[in-house]
């Protein structure tokens, strides 16, 4: 699904940085992935460029079959809204949109009548249990209901790969299990590919493998199938 | 085109200047002849003043024009009842007469219209009245009309006229104006021994040349109305491009999220156009509004407001309205504002990287 070949990556600042130092990668459809490594390590630059958000320097990128390389923004657009889900952070939802709007937002991009928009987007909110929040704006709803909302969104244009950065990073130990347990359900019964990255081990832990990242390398790769990589991350204590 | 006679102002021929100029036929047959190129129908006119009107126990005391059919053309006049002065009048030198609107009203105060084929005395000569025409209140026309040639016998006046009027085409500019006035003085000074450079044997008053300078002169202040309104406008541009940059900077986290979950740049581009111009047109169509308010006061106060000049009165500001071809074009000027206000922070959304919008985390 994802095929990354010696992905090189510099910034050119005051003082060139070599983030991403030829990074080779392979991700399977129906993987349940995270990218692990500490802040600076070049992950969110890395998932950045799975994104089609940056541009690389050097390698070759492929996306189900789909050469990404220095793509014109308008295609990088359309490949977005087709291919990936995000799933951000601090959840990146329009503030003047209710939810149901928000869910709606990459159909309308699509082109997709609004009839049809907004009962694909009230059938994700349901499956989300978010139906009765259809109609609030994110700022009257929890943390964890704006990132269920977020989801709903990534997933309403069925991509092929969902991208998460710090999906847990705003959210309190209770509701960053809910959310990862989500996830979890989504790859294994839709078989969505999904990659998380990370700096909590607890978050990682979730997943079937993890990826860690150092300064730019890919330093090991784990298969995490009964989920104890991690000694935090045992019965789900996260944080 | 009115000729009249003047005062000469040079000396020529042994002639002392200060020597008044009469009129007389041949200048008319002058203007016919030699300039029949540009003149159209001539009208020749010649007044006597101080004449007395009576019906039954009314009399009024007025001027009497002698005049040609011509001079109802010429000088626009209506009429309201009956006919004007016609060319068998003239030729026959019938005893005929054309009463203003107030001289009929004060002869027979009741039915002035009945005037109409009625005879009144003037001095000593009974007049058949054949029309009535309709008094302009400008204060000229003010005069009753006989026929020309009646009124020269009646009143001994030889060859005599006092006004030659015509109407002329084929002087399109100014200077065609002016060099034709020039020749015409030249050719009617020589009939009368004045100096064919003299400026003030002759009078000429051109009407046509007047409305030309009247014209430029409101074509000037319309002309400065717009410029001004289009720097007001060019104010008003600024002002919403501002705002709308603004915007654009307090949004950019959120064109980001939408250019990440797939809006193109020329959505964006077209999202905050759509905006400019419907902040436009919004407070446009307010100030078009304030506008036609401000007209319809203008109608309720001075519209029905006459200035008094003394000698008449004249509505100044009738019926002042903002039409639908007005509006309309407020309406096409706004958009283009509009667009033209949201190019600039359009253009600037629509590069915002999504990265570095969502990096930007409050």
């Amino acid at each position: 699904m994802i095929h990354l070949h010696d992905i090189n990556k510099t910034y050119f600042g005051a003082q060139p940085l070599h983030v991403l130092k030829g990074i080779s990668l392979d991700i399977e459809e129906g993987e349940f992935v995270s990218i692990m490594g500490a802040s600076g390590s070049g992950k969110s630059t890395l998932l950045n460029i799975l994104g089609i958000l940056d541009n690389y320097d050097s390698g070759e990128y492929v996306l189900d079959g789909t050469l990404i390389k220095d793509l014109s923004e308008r295609r990088a657009t359309e490949y977005r809204n087709h291919f990936i889900g995000f799933i951000f952070q601090s959840f990146n939802l329009i503030g003047f949109k209710t939810a149901v709007e928000n869910v709606e937002l990459p159909l309308f991009y699509q082109g997709v009548s609004r009839r049809k928009r907004h009962k694909m987007a009230l059938e994700y909110l349901e499956r989300l249990d978010l139906l009765p929040w259809a109609d609030h704006y994110p700022n009257e709803m929890s943390g964890g209901q704006k990132q269920r909302v977020a989801i709903a969104r990534a997933l309403i244009a069925n991509p092929k790969v969902i991208l998460a950065d710090e999906p847990t990073g705003a959210l309190d130990s209770k509701t960053s299990v809910e959310v990862m347990a989500l996830l979890k359900s989504l790859n294994e019964e839709e078989h969505k590919t999904i990659v998380v990255v990370t700096h909590e081990s607890g978050v990682a832990n979730e997943t079937n493998k993890i990826i860690h990242i150092k300064d730019g390398r890919i330093g090991k790769i784990e298969e995490n199938l009964d989920h104890h990589a991690s000694p935090f991350g045992i019965n789900g204590v996260m944080k | 085109m009115s000729v009249g006679g003047g005062t000469t102002s040079k000396e020529y021929k042994g002639l002392k200047e200060g020597r008044p100029i009469q009129l007389q036929d041949k200048d008319i047959n002058s203007t016919r002849q030699k300039f029949a190129a540009n003149v159209d129908s001539i009208d020749a006119q010649i007044s006597h003043s101080g004449v007395t009107i009576t019906y039954g126990e009314n009399y009024l005391s007025t001027e009497i024009d002698g005049v040609s059919p011509m001079h109802a053309r010429i000088n626009k006049i209506e009429m309201l009842h009956g006919r004007f002065i016609n060319d068998v009048d003239n030729s026959q030198q019938r005893k005929v007469i054309v009463l203003n609107e107030d001289q009929a009203k004060e002869l027979n105060e009741h039915d002035p219209a009945a005037l109409v084929g009625q005879y009144v005395k003037m001095d000593s000569l009974a007049f058949r009245v054949v029309g009535i025409t309709q008094s302009d209140q400008t204060g000229m026309n003010a005069s009753a009309y006989l026929p020309f040639f009646t009124l020269r016998i009646i009143y001994q006046m030889g060859d005599k006229v006092d006004n030659i009027n015509f109407s002329f085409h084929g002087l399109q500019t100014e200077a065609d104006n002016e060099a034709f006035e020039k020749r015409y003085k030249a050719t009617l000074n020589a009939n009368h021994d004045a100096a064919p450079d003299d400026e003030d044997a002759v009078w000429i008053w051109n009407r046509f040349t007047q409305a030309m300078q009247m014209n430029m002169g409101m074509g000037i202040i319309r002309k400065a109305l717009w410029i001004i309104g289009l720097f007001t406008l060019m104010s008003g541009i600024v002002g919403v491009s501002n705002i709308m940059l603004i915007t654009v900077k307090e949004r950019t986290r959120e064109f980001g999220i939408r250019k990440a979950i797939g809006a193109t740049p020329a959505s964006i581009l077209r999202l905050i156009i759509i905006e400019s111009i419907i902040i436009t047109t919004f407070f446009g169509y307010i100030g078009m509004l304030c506008g036609i308010a401000a007209n319809e006061y203008m109608d309720a106060t001075i519209g029905h407001e006459q200035v008094d000049a003394g000698l008449f009165k004249a509505t100044m500001f009738l019926n002042p309205t903002v039409g639908f071809d007005v509006c309309i074009e407020a309406l096409v000027v706004m958009v283009v504002a509009g667009t033209l206000a949201g190019l600039i922070p359009a253009r600037k959304a629509a590069r915002i990287r999504p990265i570095e919008a969502l990096n930007n985390v409050e």
